[in-house]
């Protein structure tokens, strides 16, 4: 062969993917589903679109399987069925997903106003008409815990995760075991925690210091874990070229490996702010529910969103549970936020590598 | 399909291996070389082209593999030559963004036909990796069986073809005592030898090895060398290599592959001899003299 | 060590100690790691140490009965002032509670958090993945008090729906009996919410594990004529099982550890509840948020060693999930 005979490129196919005709056949198990799952919503007692969904499951399942079994033979079928099982399953699990978005937004954009980021509640109660007061203080509150628990957490945790796949000495064994029994601490156990050793015996009395520190007791065992995760892909080879270079380990470490790792760090980061910004057990007993704004979480009750949004569902009124519902938007939209811009972060640094 | 149904085929092809052994087929090979015309029995390829996403990375390849022998894919990295032999049994479709062009004819059938069940493809054409993979949850034994667990074929007499496979793989007086260990503990060699006997446990009519002993040792690799030798009357097998001398121990036809920056191409097939001593195309001469990749 | 071998030709000379000194840098860097590593150490005992400095008048005055007995009362004499005597702390009802919501969370939430993580991991198209693991990873990042406030009023309707089908067909098994006709806030409810809390995170664990399946066994599995369920079974199953235990051993610490979501949802009654769809039930968690707001400096310290029982029985449950991720881990990779 050569390149005189020029042959004209055939256009690229996958003969892989789904034919029109598997998609007619698809579109018609979902056909046949639907109509099977009607006809027995009409005839038996069950009713409503909750039972429509499952009766089209099973029936989807059923049908899929004794085409596939019809066509191909049990394994082919038994795949089909398998395919159609896990397919369930994540429309399951995104189903409360899109129904807690939906219901935040329906419910809680009737109070929302530009007033809730400009004012507190020092004059207001929660009864009141949707339109008086604000969040301010509350969303204030929720930035000085988060942050300040970061601060006390970030280190440690990712100095745990650092121990146990840098270091490695004698302790990784029963460390490993130990954040992962730390990661089961309720948070109400750390609000007790806390409250046994800072408030009894010393402070007697709620600020936002309090809150922090139970806060950051939640966060090290999600940050040291999720470190250690990620620090274990980062490959041994390139630690070792590290130190063959005649690094030490320190800098083999701080100009190798953690910046490797530093977008999975900034994940480690944000799983343990996520879980902890809405957390409000530990509040609750801890830093008090102030109305008014407070800039020092070293002194007096500080105000935070899951504190507003629990006195406020607890009032129980129409316009408090409106409330509520409002602090809960601003408070998702925070975290979604924080969310996406750290995504957006660690993706980036790793691009540019 | 039943494992008797794939034992037929293997007993068929036999037969016909054996029908037209020596005269028969040494005639084709001395009058025929491996090119286009359709053979109607094996494993041909035709105009076959192979995309990732929008880069072409193979073009216009059209090889007929004869039923016993051993063909062997030559040529230096990035020339497309393990994407080849990947659309031979469709695992070219794993990575995702492929695309492919032609036709893969077994027995005279489009593999890539609509309507084809990918899964039995894949029973007749087998494939060994590069890195030794055996499953490191299962015994040797069951790793040996593992194909037909894993598409659900009965097998009557388990310890015979257990037995067989082994023996066929050159691994049997190695490991008959410890079957039931797990196959971890074995040699790379060995594990790549137990990666064959796994192929070969669902008879597969065609063998694929993607540069098979590239992770081995000297020692290894002339021991799976030897089992490819003695395969390959009962196999046909496709071998690809970066080793010149390992082409020329175990293949009886060789085809060499380059890729001058754009996709990779065909450049030269005929019997190992030929190629080796005596290359129509001076880019071939170059590459086995030694002159570059 | 040669002089039994009377005919080794020559002496095998002693192991040489490889002693390289690390260097001041290097040894200040493992200090500092060290010490934070040593972190959990510390916390978790200076919790345990609190909490039992705390409880421990409570735990000695009621004995075995704080664990047993169900019986919950701050009493108070006629001077106003707390009555030791006649007060009771047993906490056996919330226990059981407790463990009730937790396991029925883990028994719905986690075959569809592992089949949606596998879906993702081996069927789902790039598009579809990104969105929906974006999406996941986000309501891992959901506050409780949001899964909640969006039990009691969305998640109700339709538990309650559930729960007279269940008891209309499943009634003749004792826990889905109900005494009286009200399924409403019951401890079925707490668990669904608690399940769907927990999905995130058992799926995205199970995710995680799933896709480091190695690949090389994945095409092994394929090359040898498997489907994409036989290639699971053969490969992907035993890769990921000790993992997604872990996974799912950390799901229900969570379940068992929450307080506000089962606080919102469930009717908190201070009794032994085993009908799961009746309205009726509560966990240590809640228990402990309910009493504290208006407790006695005594009582508090009822509170804080019910929390320390919470505490051990979390401990309890994380370090069994460690064992048996161990010995199911040397096998399955």
């Amino acid at each position: 062969m050569s390149s005189l005979e020029k042959v004209a490129t055939p256009q690229p196919r996958k003969p892989w993917a789904p034919t029109p005709i598997d998609q007619a056949k698809t579109a018609g198990i979902v056909a046949a589903s639907t109509l099977i799952s009607l006809l027995l919503i009409l005839v038996s007692p069950l009713s409503g679109k909750l039972a429509f969904v499952v009766l089209f499951s099973i029936a989807y399942l059923i049908i899929d399987f004794a085409v596939s079994y019809a066509k191909a033979g049990r394994s082919a079928a038994v795949d089909s069925l398998f395919r159609g099982l896990v397919t369930t399953a994540i429309l399951i699990a995104v189903t409360p997903i899109v129904s807690i978005l939906f219901t935040v937004w329906i419910r809680g954009h009737k109070g929302l106003h530009w007033t809730l980021f400009t004012k507190d509640m020092h004059n207001n109660a929660f009864t009141d008409p949707v339109n008086q007061g604000g969040l301010l203080h509350a969303i204030i509150g929720t930035f000085l815990l988060v942050i300040f628990a970061m601060i006390i957490s970030v280190p440690i945790g990712i100095l745990t995760a650092l121990y146990l796949t840098e270091v490695r000495g004698r302790f990784t064994r029963p460390i490993e075991f130990l954040v992962q029994a730390m990661s089961g601490v309720p948070s109400i156990v750390a609000g007790l925690f806390i409250y046994a050793a800072i408030l009894i015996p010393f402070t007697k009395t709620v600020n936002g210091i309090q809150g922090s520190l139970a806060l950051a007791i939640l966060m090290i065992p999600t940050v040291a874990r999720t470190s250690q995760e990620v620090l274990k892909l980062i490959p041994s080879d390139l630690r070792e070229a590290g130190v063959a270079l005649g690094g030490t380990q320190w800098r083999s470490v701080a100009l190798v490996v953690v910046p490797a790792a530093r977008s999975g760090l900034i994940t480690a980061m944000i799983l343990g702010v996520a879980r902890v910004a809405g957390e409000t057990a530990p509040i609750l007993l801890l830093t008090g529910g102030s109305g008014t704004k407070n800039f020092n979480v070293f002194s007096g009750s500080l105000g935070s969103l899951p504190n507003y949004i629990w006195q406020a569902f607890g009032a129980g009124t129409p316009e408090s549970i409106t409330r509520a519902w409002a602090g809960i938007l601003v408070l998702l939209v925070i975290v979604v936020i924080l969310f996406t811009a750290a995504r957006i972060l660690g993706n980036r640094k790793v691009g540019k590598k | 399909m039943s494992i008797e149904s794939a034992d037929n085929q293997g007993d068929e092809m036999e037969t016909t291996i054996q029908k037209s052994s020596l005269s028969d087929i040494s005639a084709a090979r001395a009058q025929k070389q491996p090119g286009s015309n359709a053979l109607g029995v094996g494993l041909e390829a035709r105009g076959v082209h192979a995309w990732f996403g929008e880069k072409h990375v193979l073009e216009n390849v059209s090889l007929d593999f004869w039923p016993g022998s051993v063909t062997a894919l030559i040529g230096p990295s990035g020339c497309g030559k393990s994407t080849f032999i990947r659309t031979l049994n469709r695992m070219h479709e794993f990575i995702p963004g492929a695309a492919m062009a032609g036709e893969v004819l077994l027995n005279g059938e489009d593999i890539y036909a609509a309507g084809v069940d990918v899964t039995k493809i894949r029973l007749k054409v087998g494939m060994v990796f590069q890195k030794p993979n055996p499953f490191p949850s299962m015994t040797i034994a069951e790793n040996v069986l593992a194909g037909l667990k894993l598409a659900q074929l009965k097998v009557e007499k388990k310890d015979e073809l257990l037995e067989e496979c082994l023996e066929r793989a050159g691994l049997w007086s190695e490991v008959k005592d410890r079957l039931n260990t797990h196959g971890g503990a074995l040699s790379g060699g060995q594990q790549q030898r137990l990666c064959i006997a796994r192929a070969l446990a669902v008879r597969p009519q065609v063998l694929l090895m993607d540069e098979p002993c590239s992770a081995l040792d000297p020692g290894s690799t002339l021991r799976i060398e030897e089992t490819i030798s003695q395969l390959s009357s009962s196999v046909t097998i496709v071998i690809v290599t970066h080793n010149m001398q390992q082409a020329a121990r175990v293949s009886d036809y060789t085809a060499f592959f380059l890729s001058d920056g754009g996709p990779g191409q065909m450049v030269e097939v005929g019997s190992t001899n030929d190629i080796f001593s005596r290359p129509k195309d001076q880019r071939t001469e170059n590459y086995v003299t030694g002159r570059f990749g | 060590m040669s002089s039994t071998i009377t005919q080794a030709p020559a002496e095998i000379p002693a192991k040489r100690e490889i002693s390289t000194k690390p260097r001041l840098s290097d040894r200040v860097f493992r200090g500092v790691v060290t010490s934070g590593g040593l972190s959990s150490l510390v916390i978790l005992g200076l919790i345990l140490i609190f909490l039992l400095f705390n409880g421990y008048s409570t735990l000695k005055s009621q004995g075995l009965h704080f664990l047993t007995s169900s019986n919950w009362q701050a009493a108070v004499n006629d001077a106003g002032q707390f009555d030791a005597k006649n007060s009771h702390f047993g906490i056996a009802a919330m226990l059981i509670g407790t463990m009730i919501v937790a396991v029925i969370a883990v028994i719905i939430g986690v075959p569809i958090s592992v089949g949606a993580a596998i879906y993702l991991t081996f069927y789902a198209p790039a598009f579809v993945k990104r969105v929906m693991v974006s999406a996941i990873d986000l309501m891992a990042a959901f506050p409780s008090v949001l899964f909640g406030l969006w039990g009691f009023f969305v998640l109700e309707s339709s538990g309650e729906y559930w729960a007279k089908l269940i008891n209309k067909f499943f009634s003749w098994i004792p826990i889905f009996q109900l005494p009286a006709p009200y399924v409403n806030r019951s401890p079925f409810i707490a668990g669904l919410v608690l399940a769907v809390m927990i999905i995130p995170i058992v799926t995205s664990i199970s995710r995680e594990i799933f896709s480091q399946t190695p690949l090389d066994r994945i095409q092994a599995a394929y090359a040898l004529g498997g489907t994409r369920f036989a290639m699971l079974r053969a490969v992907a199953f035993p890769y990921a099982r000790s993992g997604i235990v872990g996974g799912i051993m950390l799901g229900l610490g969570r379940a068992m550890g929450e307080t506000v979501a089962v606080y919102t949802v469930l009717n908190i009654v201070y009794q032994v509840n085993w009908h799961i769809l009746f309205s009726a039930g509560g966990n240590v968690a809640s228990m402990i948020l309910l009493k504290f707001g208006d407790a006695s400096p005594y009582e508090i310290k009822a509170l804080m060693a019910a929390g320390l029982v919470l505490f051990i029985l979390t401990l309890i449950v994380n370090s069994l999930a460690n064992l048996i991720v161990a010995r199911t881990g040397k096998s399955g990779r």
